[in-house]
C-alpha cells in the first residue's frame, strides 16, 4: 500500500505549533547579533517632483547610524541597456521582465515619485523604535504633479508618468476589432467589467536581513525563490553569484508577491554593504499595503454572441491592465489572461486584445492566479450574461459549450494546449452535490413570497494553466546516508505548502524509507545552488517529480550496489518498498537495509541530482457553485454554501490539496465580496490599513464542500497538475454570479466586485427605478 | 506602528489619578484598556506626552444594582458587561451591545469609560448610553459632576469632560420594560465598525455613525409617541442626521440604512417586549 | 521604566522604554519569538497571547500595563510532559496551519475561547475568531481543529 493518496499530517507542524516558525524577524543568530534596523522613508504623495531632501535632523536623531538616499547609490554597476525600441509598444509575448529604458524604475527615488509608498530614503538605526522616530525627521520637498489614477484617466489624460513616452500605455498586444463574427449571432451581450485591485497581504509582510563581510554577502529574505533572488542580487550589486548566499527562512505566505526580488528588500543588501553593518528590515502592515505589489486591476470589455439555443459562437475579450506606477511585470499578466480567455469552452471565434497602462499607484505584480482569475472572471460573467439574455439556465449554457472529454489535448484559439480534462463531469458533480434543482426551487419560493432575503446561485467552470514556466523545471538532490536516513535538497521553496511532508511521502513511496527518516531542505543557495522556486502552482509537478526521478536514480544505483554486496545479478535484485529492504528475489535471508546498502556504496552514501525539465504546462479545471443570501433592503450578502470540484490530476496528499483549495477559495470569495485596494482621485490610498482593507475573516465564510475529481495528465509521470491557485480562480466568479443571480429577478444584470452592501443596494435601487420609469 | 515617545505614569488610586492629571494638564491622557487610545498613538494620530495608566483602579470596575438604576463603573470591560447577569436582566441592550464590540481580545481589554470618553460617533456604546438616558459621572479637582448622555458628546472625539476630569461611573435608569430593546449593528465584516447602527430602548432611538456624535432620532421618537407604526416612524430616521460619506457608503445609502435598521429595531423591540 | 512580567511561569524583568509594546517585550526581551506582529491597527490577531488567562492583542498592550501580571504565549502551552497541548494537537491533526505565521495567535485565541466556552458551535467559533486573520487556510480546518480540540481541552481543564 503506497503512502501516496493517503491522509498524512504535516511534519512541519510540531515545530511551528510549539516554538513558532523562524521568520526573518525571528532570526536570533550570531551573524545578526549586531544588526541595525532599516526604516524606509516613503512618499506620501502620488505624483511629484522631488526638489530637495534634507536628512540633517534625521542624522542627529538618537540611534541613527546612517541616512541613505539615491545619491548614495554610487557603487552599483550600470543598469542593462534599454531595449532597442526604447521600451514601448509591442513586447514579446510572455516576456516577464521589466521594460527598462524610458519606463525604468529607480531603486530609491531620484527626482520624482510616482506612487504613495515609493521609497525615497533609508534610515538606519540601532532599533526599530528609533527608526520610526528618525524617519519622521527626514524632510522631503515635493512639488506636486497631477495624479493619474484609474484606467480611464490614464488613457485620456495628457499627464505622462514617464518623459519621452507617447502615452501612458506601456504595452499593447493583439487586436480585437472584427465585428463580423457577432453579426451572425441570434443574441449578443456586451459588458464592461472591473476586476479590482487587491492587496496580496500575506500575514508576514516583506522582510530581509543582510550581512556583508569579507567580500561575501549573506542575505536572509522572505521569498518564494532563493536562487532567483541570488541571480538578481548579483546583477544589481555587481557581485559574483558565488559571493552571495541567499537563505529563505520560514516564510509567512507569499501568494505571488514574493516572487522575483522585491526592490526595497534588495536595498537592504546594498545598504549592508554600503554601511558595513548587518541590517534587518521588517515592514509594517501599513507599509505593506502600499509598498508590496498589488494584484489584479484590470478593466475588461466582454462581448459574447451565440444562438438562441445556447451555443456560444463568438467571444471577445478586451483588457486594459493597470500596472501601477512602474511596469514591473510588463505585459505578462494580461498575456496570461488572453491565453486563458476561452476557459473550458469550445468557442469557434475568439478575439483578445490587451493594453497595459501606468498610473500613480502601487505597482502591480502576480497575486494568486496572476492573470488567470481575471480571464475566468471575465468569461464566467459573460456566460451568465449570455444565459440571461437568451433566458436559459446558466448551468445548461455551460454544459452545451464545455469542451468534450474526447477532444484532448485541446488547442485553444488563444494558443494554449489543454492536456486533459473532463469539464462536464466536474460541472455535473457540483450540481448534484449541491442539489442544484432543490436550490432553484427554494430560490423560486423566496421570489414568490417576495422575501426580503433572496437566494442567489452562481456557477463558475474554469480551467487554468499551472507550471506555465515548465521549461524552467526544478531540481532535486537526494542523498541516502550510511545510517539509512535520507535528505532531499529541493529547488522548490515552500511557504506554507507542506513540501517537506509531501516530498518525504514521495521518497517513502519510491524507496520505502519511512517519512520520519527523510529530511527535506530548501531555500539555501549554499546547499542548493540551482533551483527555481514555488509559484505558478508548479512545485509538485516539477519539484515533486524531480524528487521522484532522483529517488529512481538512487534506486538504480542502490540496485548495483546491492547486487555487488549480494554477488547477484542486478536483474535479480528487488526493492521491498513496504519494509525498505533490498533482497535477491525469492531469498528473504539476503535482505539488506538501506543503511547497509548506502554504507557499502561509500562514505558519501548514495547521491543523485536531477534537473527535471517539465514537458509542458498542465491545466487543472473544475466547477464552483456559490449559494448566497442577499438582504434586498440593505444589500448585504452572506455566503452560505460553497461547493467545488477542483481537479488537479492525481492527488498525492489529500490533506495538503484540500488545504490549498480552502485557502484559494477564501481569497477568491474575498475578492468577490469584500476586498479592494482603493485610491482617491489624487492617488491617496483609502484602504491603507487593515481597519479599512477588508481582509476576510472566519466570520464571513462557511465551511466549504469539496468534491473529489482526479483526471490524470500525461505530461509528467505522477499524473499531477497544480492546485495552489485553482480555488481562487473558481471561487471569485461563482460568488459574483451568485450575487447577481439573487437580484436578477429585480432586473439587475451586473454588479462589479466587490459586491459590498452599498454596491448591491445601488444596483437594486437602479433596477427598481428603471422598472418604475417604464 | 510605534507610538511617539511618552512618559508613563501609573495611578494606584482615583485621587492619585487626579493629582497626576493636574500636574501634566493638556499633555496627559488617561489610559484605561487602551483599545481606543493606543491604536491612534501607534499610527501617531495622537501624541500625548504623558499617559496616566488607570488600569489598576479596580474599584472603578463594577455593575451594581441601585434600586431604580444600575451603576456601571467606568473601567468595566466590554467582556464584563457582556457577562453581567444583572445587565442581562435589567439592561440587556447594554450587555448585548458590549458583546458585539470588536472581537474577544478587544472585549477583554476595552472599557466602557474608554469608549465613551473617546467619543467616536462610529462606536457602539456612546449611542447605547444615549438610548438609555444615562448620566455620566465625572470626578475632577473641584469634585463630582453629573452630565446627561445627551450633553456629554459634544463633537467628533469631543466630550464635555474638562481637562483633568476622570469619568468614574455611568448611571443608567432601569427601563420600565427591560425587554423592549434592540441593537442593529450593520457592518460589512463582523469585526468592522458599524456603517450605521441603531440602539432602541422602549421609545428611545439612538443612532451610531450618523453624524459627528451619536444622536437621538428625535423625529422617530416623536412619531412613535404620536402612535405611528414602526415602519412609518422609521421613515423619519435620517431627519436631523448628518452622516458622512466614506468607502463604505455615501450619505444617501446611510440615510436609507438608518430607515431600514430603525424599522427593524422597532419591530424587534416590540416583538421582544 | 522597569517592567516585570511573569511569562510562561518565569519572571522576566527589564528596564525598557515606556512606550514598549508587550509584543516587543515578549519577542525581544523575553526572547520568545513565536508571537508575531501582523498589522498596526489591532486588526489581525497574530500577536494574541493570554494576559492573566484571557486573550489580548499584545500589540495593543504596553509592557507597562502587563507589569506584575502573567502572560502565556504559545511556547508556554505545553505542560512539560513532552506532549503538545490539546489545541496544538488538534491543529496538526486537522491541518489548521500552512505558513504558520498567524498560528501562535490563532492557538492562543482558541485556548481563551475554550476556557470561556467549552463546547462552542461552529458559528460561535467563527465569531470568536473574527479578530484573527489567516491568509493561507481559508479557516475551514482551523474551525475543525477548534471543534475537535474542545472535548479534550475540556477534560484537561477539569482534571
Amino acid at each position: 500500500m503506497s503512502i501516496l493518496g493517503t491522509r498524512v499530517v504535516r511534519t512541519e507542524d510540531p515545530r511551528l505549533l510549539t516554538a513558532g516558525g523562524t521568520y526573518v524577524d525571528d532570526l536570533r543568530i550570531p551573524e545578526l547579533a549586531d544588526a541595525a534596523r532599516v526604516t524606509f522613508v516613503r512618499s506620501p504623495i502620488a505624483h511629484a517632483l522631488i526638489t530637495g531632501i534634507d536628512t540633517t535632523a534625521a542624522r542627529e536623531a538618537p540611534g541613527v547610524v546612517a541616512v541613505l538616499t539615491a545619491q548614495d547609490l554610487d557603487d552599483l554597476p550600470p543598469p542593462p541597456p534599454p531595449p532597442a525600441d526604447g521600451g514601448g509598444g509591442e513586447v514579446p509575448e510572455g516576456a516577464p521582465l521589466p521594460l527598462g529604458g524610458l519606463w525604468s524604475e529607480p531603486l530609491l527615488a531620484v527626482d520624482r515619485v510616482r506612487y504613495v509608498g515609493e521609497a525615497v530614503a533609508m534610515v538606519i538605526t540601532n532599533d526599530s523604535y528609533q527608526g520610526e522616530d528618525a524617519a519622521e525627521l527626514v524632510s522631503v520637498d515635493y512639488e506636486p504633479l497631477p495624479a493619474v489614477v484609474g484606467i480611464g484617466t490614464a488613457l485620456e489624460t495628457e499627464t505622462l508618468l514617464f518623459e519621452g513616452t507617447e502615452s501612458n500605455v506601456a504595452v499593447t498586444s493583439g487586436e480585437a476589432t472584427d465585428d463580423a463574427v457577432f453579426d451572425g449571432c441570434d443574441a449578443v451581450i456586451k459588458q464592461t467589467i472591473v476586476n479590482q485591485r487587491l492587496a496580496p497581504m500575506p500575514m508576514e509582510g516583506r522582510a530581509a536581513a543582510a550581512r556583508f563581510a569579507d567580500g561575501k554577502l549573506t542575505y536572509w529574505v522572505s521569498t518564494q525563490n532563493a536562487q532567483i533572488t541570488r541571480f538578481i542580487l548579483a546583477g544589481v550589486l555587481g557581485l559574483d553569484p558565488g559571493a552571495i548566499r541567499v537563505i529563505a527562512p520560514d516564510v509567512g505566505g507569499g501568494f505571488g508577491a514574493k516572487v522575483g526580488a522585491d526592490r526595497d528588500a534588495l536595498l537592504v543588501a546594498w545598504a549592508a554593504r554600503k554601511t558595513g553593518r548587518p541590517l534587518r528590515w521588517v515592514e509594517t502592515r501599513s507599509e505593506n499595503l502600499v509598498g508590496m505589489t498589488h494584484g489584479r486591476a484590470q478593466e475588461q470589455t466582454v462581448t459574447m454572441g451565440g444562438t438562441r439555443d445556447g451555443r456560444i459562437l463568438a467571444y471577445r475579450l478586451d483588457v486594459v491592465q493597470d500596472t501601477g506606477a512602474y511596469p514591473r511585470m510588463s505585459g505578462f499578466l494580461p498575456f496570461l489572461t488572453k491565453l486563458m480567455a476561452v476557459g473550458p469552452y469550445d468557442i469557434p471565434h475568439v478575439q483578445t486584445a490587451a493594453r497595459t497602462v501606468v498610473t500613480n499607484t502601487t505597482p502591480i505584480s502576480a497575486y494568486r492566479g496572476a492573470g488567470r482569475p481575471e480571464a475566468t472572471a471575465a468569461i464566467e460573467r459573460a456566460v451568465d450574461l449570455f444565459a440571461t439574455e437568451i433566458g436559459m439556465d446558466p448551468a445548461e449554457v455551460r454544459r452545451k459549450n464545455l469542451i468534450a472529454p474526447d477532444k484532448f489535448p485541446y488547442s485553444t484559439p488563444t494558443g494554449a494546449v489543454y492536456d486533459s480534462g473532463d469539464y462536464a463531469t466536474a460541472l455535473d458533480k457540483v450540481l448534484a452535490g449541491a442539489g442544484y434543482g432543490e436550490l432553484r426551487a427554494e430560490q423560486a419560493r423566496h421570489r414568490e413570497r417576495g422575501d426580503v432575503v433572496q437566494l442567489g446561485l452562481g456557477l463558475a467552470s474554469y480551467v487554468e494553466i499551472t507550471a506555465a514556466d515548465a521549461a524552467g523545471g526544478e531540481t532535486s538532490r537526494l542523498m541516502v546516508h550510511g545510517d539509512g536516513t535520507a535528505t532531499v535538497y529541493t529547488g522548490s521553496s515552500a511557504h506554507g505548502q507542506g513540501h517537506h511532508t509531501a516530498w518525504a511521502m514521495l521518497v517513502e513511496a519510491e524507496l520505502g524509507i519511512p517519512m520520519g527518516s527523510v529530511t527535506v531542505i530548501h531555500g539555501d543557495t549554499d546547499l542548493i545552488p540551482e533551483g527555481v522556486g514555488t509559484y505558478a502552482s508548479r512545485s509538485l509537478q516539477l519539484g515533486g517529480v524531480a524528487v521522484v526521478k532522483a529517488a529512481q536514480d538512487v534506486k538504480e544505483q542502490a540496485r548495483r550496489v546491492a547486487a555487488d554486496m549480494l554477488e547477484a545479478a542486478e536483474t535479480d535484485l528487488e526493492l521491498d518498498t513496504e519494509h525498505g529492504t533490498w533482497q535477491v528475489r525469492g531469498d528473504p535471508a539476503s535482505s539488506r537495509s538501506w543503511a547497509e546498502v548506502a554504507t557499502h556504496a561509500g562514505s558519501d552514501g548514495l547521491v543523485a541530482f536531477v534537473q527535471y525539465i517539465g514537458g509542458a504546462p498542465t491545466f487543472p479545471f473544475g466547477t464552483h457553485l456559490a449559494v448566497v443570501e442577499v438582504d434586498t433592503e440593505t444589500g448585504k450578502v452572506r455566503l452560505i454554501r460553497h461547493v467545488t470540484a477542483d481537479d488537479a490530476g492525481i492527488v498525492i496528499s489529500p490533506v495538503l490539496a484540500e488545504g490549498q483549495r480552502h485557502g484559494g477559495i477564501a481569497q477568491g470569495v474575498a475578492q468577490a465580496l469584500l476586498e479592494e485596494m482603493m485610491y482617491d482621485a489624487d492617488g491617496n490610498p483609502l484602504t491603507g490599513t487593515l481597519a479599512d482593507y477588508a481582509a476576510i475573516s472566519a466570520a464571513e465564510l462557511p465551511s466549504f464542500e469539496l468534491l473529489q475529481s482526479e483526471t490524470p495528465t500525461d505530461v509528467n509521470p505522477l499524473g499531477v497538475k497544480g492546485i495552489g491557485e485553482a480555488g481562487t480562480i473558481g471561487a471569485t466568479p461563482a460568488v459574483q454570479n451568485a450575487v447577481v443571480d439573487a437580484v436578477s429577478y429585480l432586473g439587475v444584470i451586473h454588479i462589479d466586485m466587490p459586491t459590498t452592501p452599498a454596491r448591491v443596494w445601488a444596483a437594486i435601487s437602479a433596477a427598481r427605478e428603471s422598472e418604475e420609469g417604464q | 506602528m510605534i507610538p511617539a515617545p511618552f512618559t508613563y505614569k501609573r495611578a494606584w488610586s482615583v485621587d492619585e489619578a487626579l493629582d497626576l492629571a493636574a500636574q501634566d494638564g493638556d499633555e496627559a491622557k488617561f489610559l484605561a484598556g487602551g483599545h481606543s487610545l493606543l491604536p491612534l498613538m501607534k499610527l501617531r494620530l495622537a501624541v500625548p506626552e504623558v499617559l496616566i495608566d488607570i488600569g489598576r483602579l479596580h474599584e472603578l470596575s463594577y455593575v451594581r444594582d441601585d434600586d431604580s438604576q444600575v451603576l456601571v463603573g467606568a473601567l468595566t470591560s466590554y467582556d464584563e458587561l457582556a457577562r453581567s447577569s444583572l445587565l442581562a436582566s435589567e439592561l440587556p441592550l447594554l450587555a448585548h451591545a458590549a458583546s458585539r464590540v470588536g472581537d474577544p481580545q478587544v472585549r477583554h481589554r476595552g472599557t466602557i469609560g474608554g469608549s465613551l470618553v473617546h467619543a467616536d460617533p462610529a462606536a457602539d456604546l456612546p449611542a447605547v448610553v444615549m438610548a438609555l438616558d444615562a448620566t455620566l459621572v465625572a470626578l475632577g479637582p473641584s469634585g463630582t459632576r453629573e452630565i446627561g448622555a445627551g450633553e456629554f458628546f459634544q463633537g467628533l472625539f469631543e466630550t464635555a469632560l474638562q481637562p483633568g476630569e476622570l469619568l468614574t461611573e455611568i448611571r443608567i435608569p432601569k427601563p420600565r420594560a427591560a425587554g423592549a430593546w434592540s441593537f442593529q449593528k450593520f457592518t460589512k465584516r463582523a469585526i468592522d465598525w458599524a456603517i450605521v447602527g441603531v440602539a432602541v430602548q422602549g421609545g428611545n432611538v439612538a443612532l451610531v455613525n450618523m453624524g459627528q456624535t451619536p444622536i437621538r432620532a428625535s423625529a422617530v421618537e416623536q412619531a412613535l409617541a404620536a402612535g405611528a407604526e414602526p415602519r412609518d416612524a422609521a421613515a423619519h430616521a435620517a431627519e436631523g442626521a448628518s452622516p458622512s460619506a466614506d468607502i463604505n457608503g455615501d450619505r444617501g445609502y446611510r440615510e436609507h440604512l438608518a430607515r431600514v435598521l430603525v424599522a427593524r429595531a422597532l419591530e424587534e423591540s416590540a416583538a421582544r417586549s | 521604566m522597569k517592567v516585570t512580567v511573569t511569562v510562561n511561569g518565569s519572571q522576566v524583568e527589564a528596564e525598557v522604554p515606556d512606550r514598549t509594546l508587550l509584543v516587543h517585550f515578549l519577542r525581544d526581551v523575553a526572547n520568545l519569538t513565536a508571537t508575531n506582529v501582523g498589522c498596526d491597527t489591532t486588526s489581525c490577531g497574530a500577536c494574541t497571547v493570554l494576559l492573566d488567562g484571557r486573550s489580548v492583542k499584545s500589540c495593543t498592550v504596553l509592557a507597562a500595563q502587563a507589569d506584575g501580571r502573567e502572560v502565556t504565549t504559545v511556547e508556554g502551552l505545553a505542560d512539560g510532559s513532552g506532549e503538545m497541548h490539546p489545541v496544538q494537537r488538534a491543529f496538526q491533526a486537522e491541518h489548521a496551519l500552512q505558513c504558520g505565521f498567524c498560528t501562535p495567535g490563532m492557538v492562543m485565541a482558541t485556548v481563551s475561547l475554550l476556557a470561556e466556552n467549552p463546547a462552542p458551535t461552529e458559528e460561535e467559533v467563527r465569531s470568536a475568531l473574527e479578530g484573527n486573520l489567516c491568509r493561507c487556510t481559508g479557516y475551514h480546518n482551523i474551525v475543525r481543529a477548534v471543534l475537535a480540540a474542545a472535548p479534550a481541552e475540556s477534560e484537561r481543564r477539569s482534571s
